[in-house]
């Protein structure tokens, strides 16, 4: 028997919890949006995210394979990158555009700095922009909503956003919450969306801190610019933003201070580019501005140590 | 302020069991170095005839504890072993007769005054029973008494499957009570805090009864949450006082004694039968009856894995000490020490090794350190050899209680990283030192 005993440092108990089952809750959170999306948009919702997510997963597997570095896709971390990003398009995406946003996520804003963990802009949020730039009259096209069977092809219809910059008439609050009207495929749904952020929060795979912040600071601004605070709230990639991907690990802080000033942040760069921007959404943008500012975030608000010498 | 910590499985499977009394062994082996400081030196040779009490090593130096034999019988040798911090020390084969006839001279000290007191508490071998096992005789020595502001009675055990403290509780309860008395006498503290954990609700109802027998004892309630037994914690769960970094719990008027070690001394002051024996939980999902075991000081932890009916399959992992801060022994033939509260055999499904994955930086391992470290830099700032990071990261506050590395979902070796970090900083430390 002598030797064949396992040496190791303690600890000897570890959590059964491991990246790969936060990412598979980020998933099940991320299903009824899903679900909504083809519900609202058509079937074509569910091509393009199975699209992006095997694209993701695919491009992350080869990269591995020619830089010889470990195979990570089993934490399914691209498969959740491919879905934000499938969130963030119009239903009317042409295919390969879809797919080129996925490479550029995951070889561009993932892998070249280092894989999961490394990444200092969020991958789906950096792709969408890139496709914003690249393929302007596709990623602006929106089709009003015509349930599992909607014509692609169907005239265009602006989103609420644009609507309440044009001044044109706002859906009601009823099919903001449900979803019906034009938009992103994954972001209209506020109720499929609410759904899955409560399920990350139960599960603790966030903490209230950044949606809370960020949702706050919108809410709080339009009331003092004397916007419409629900319309606000509902419209735009908003809620998909804040519980999905202002929260992603890698980019942003992980102090519970950090995770406020991180939603601050984006909560008053979204209102600036919504209320005095040229573009009607400004989602998308102030999660990349905050992400760069991670860094400096988590200097300033890192834990301090208990040294003692101070009665609390 | 609450500080962090994390849940962990009970497991508390031998909390209803009193502790049966192993038979002695053939042979025990008694290391030098069972304590914190330095070896004990021998002063038995080969072929002596010891009793049980026999001093057969004397304390080196200060901080050092006397040692004495568990068995009666004849010294076989003395041999050298390698003990856990990979040094090696003298260690003293005992052949037992199987009799245990106690030694002539144990007759129970004389004590009137705090020096015979400390005097009485370094010859009973005594060291910190809850496994760190510092010379309890230290933590009393003061010139003046009035430093003494509480007693800390720690009896929280907080690592899973480990019922030997709870035992304590519910089997010596007067012993307590003894030697809390002696400390009042003798130490003068007026103030005495018992800590335990609130999955204990019969201990925690026998100590109750305790607090109503004499005045100035509180028990203190505390939550399950790991590491509520760890120093620092406890204090400041119990009296809402902050040890500093390199700070002694004297430096916020605290003594902090396990309940064993105290109801130990409270038997050595009634007796005079120095520390030779040891309650130790035997148990694991190895183990086929895990049971409550009193055994010589020196029983091989095969002895005591028979003594629990042997094992289910062959284990895969066996510890000294819990799941979470336990050292994990090389082979079946390690003694168990002074400072042994626990015997765990794992079988190989609770023991594989979790895979380790890239850290995600979700920020667990912060959220969940008692004493507010930030694992994740440190690991970074130990990576590039960073020492000056590492000391403002001040790594030499951690304790080693393994939150980081339990709730880390990447399963990274996050405690593993802060000990080489620890040498790294005492290192530059020293070095600086060294340039001035």
């Amino acid at each position: 028997m002598m030797n064949k005993l396992i040496s190791s440092v303690s600890p000897h108990f570890h959590t059964p919890r491991s990246t790969q089952m936060i990412m598979l809750d980020v998933i099940i959170a991320l299903a009824p949006a899903e679900i909504a999306a083809a519900v609202i948009f058509g079937w074509r919702a569910l091509l393009i995210v199975a699209v992006c997510a095997g694209t993701c997963v695919l491009s992350e597997f080869l990269f591995e394979k020619l830089c010889k570095r470990e195979n990570t896709i089993s934490d399914l971390s691209a498969v959740v990158t491919g879905m934000l990003l499938a969130f963030n398009l119009p239903v009317t995406i042409p295919i390969w555009q879809a797919a080129l946003g996925s490479v550029i996520a995951i070889i561009v804003v993932k892998q070249l700095f280092g894989g999961i963990g490394q990444n200092f802009a969020n991958p789906a949020i950096t792709a969408r922009i890139i496709m914003l730039v690249a393929f302007s009259g596709d990623m602006t096209t929106w089709i009003a909503p015509g349930g599992f069977f909607t014509d692609v092809n169907a005239s265009t219809s602006a989103t609420p956003l644009k609507a309440m910059t044009d001044g044109t008439d706002l859906p009601s609050y009823l099919d903001l919450f449900l979803g019906r009207h034009g938009g992103s495929l994954g972001e209209t749904c506020a109720l499929a969306l609410i759904l899955g952020g409560v399920y990350l929060l139960v599960r603790r795979v966030i903490s209230w801190h950044t949606p809370v912040a960020f949702i706050g600071t919108v809410a709080l601004m339009s009331l003092v610019c004397g916007k419409d605070v629900l319309g606000q709230v509902l419209s735009g990639g908003l809620l998909l933003a804040a519980f999905f991907m202002a929260t992603d690990y890698a980019t942003t802080p992980n102090t519970n201070l950090g995770k406020i000033i991180f939603g601050v942040g984006c909560g008053l760069i979204t209102i600036l580019i919504r209320f005095w921007g040229n573009y009607p959404e400004g989602v998308s943008y102030s999660i990349l501005i905050m992400n760069i500012l991670t860094p400096y975030i988590s200097k300033l608000t890192r834990s301090k140590p208990l040294v003692g010498g101070v009665e609390e | 302020m609450k500080l962090h910590g994390i849940h962990v499985p009970h497991k508390k499977n031998t909390a209803q069991l009193p502790p049966v009394r192993l038979e002695p062994p053939k042979t025990v082996a008694i290391p030098m170095s069972m304590h914190i400081g330095r070896p004990a030196k021998p002063v038995v040779k080969r072929g002596d005839e010891v009793k049980v009490g026999t001093l057969i090593a004397e304390a080196d130096g200060y901080i050092s504890a006397p040692i004495h034999s568990s068995v009666s019988g004849k010294v076989q040798k003395i041999d050298e072993i390698t003990i856990m911090n990979g040094s090696k020390v003298p260690c003293i084969l005992i052949d037992s007769d199987g009799l245990q006839t106690p030694d002539d001279s144990i007759t129970p000290p004389e004590v009137h005054d705090l020096e015979s007191f400390i005097d009485a508490v370094k010859n009973s071998g005594s060291v910190g029973l809850g496994g760190a096992g510092f010379p309890t005789f230290v933590k009393f020595v003061t010139k003046d008494l009035s430093v003494f502001k509480y007693v800390i009675i720690n009896a929280a055990e907080c690592e899973p499957y480990i019922t030997s403290d709870t035992r304590t509780m519910l089997d010596r309860t007067d012993s307590i009570l003894r030697g809390i008395e002696a400390m009042k006498k003798y130490l003068g503290v007026k103030n005495f805090i018992i800590g335990i954990e609130n999955n204990k609700p019969e201990a925690i109802a026998k100590m109750q009864e305790l607090t109503s027998k004499t005045d100035g004892v509180t028990v203190k309630v505390l939550p399950a949450m790991y590491p509520q037994g760890g120093e620092k914690v406890l204090i400041y769960n119990c009296t809402g006082k902050i040890v500093p970094k390199g700070g002694l719990p004297l430096d916020v008027g605290a003594i902090v004694i396990n309940v064993t070690t105290l109801a130990f001394i409270a038997e050595y002051l009634q007796t005079g039968m120095p520390l030779v024996e040891k309650c130790v939980t035997v148990d694991g999902s190895a183990v086929k009856e895990p049971k409550n075991v009193i055994a010589p000081i020196g029983t091989m932890i095969g002895d005591l894995l028979e003594a629990a009916g042997g094992c289910k399959e062959e284990p895969a992992k066996v510890l000294y000490g819990g799941p979470m801060m336990g050292i994990a022994v090389p082979s079946l033939d390690s003694p168990i020490l002074k400072n042994t509260n626990a015997v765990i055999a794992m079988d190989s499904r609770e023991a594989k090794p979790p895979k380790t994955t890239p850290c995600i930086n979700c920020g667990s391992c912060i959220n969940h350190c008692p004493l507010k470290l930030d694992p994740r830099e440190i690991a970074i700032a130990y990576k590039t050899n960073d020492a000056e990071s590492l000391e403002k990261l001040c790594v030499d506050l951690c304790m080693e209680c393994g939150c980081c590395s339990y709730i880390c979902p990447a399963h990274r070796p996050l405690v593993q990283t802060n000990k080489l970090a620890k040498f790294v900083l005492r290192q530059y430390q020293n070095s600086k030192k060294e340039g001035k």
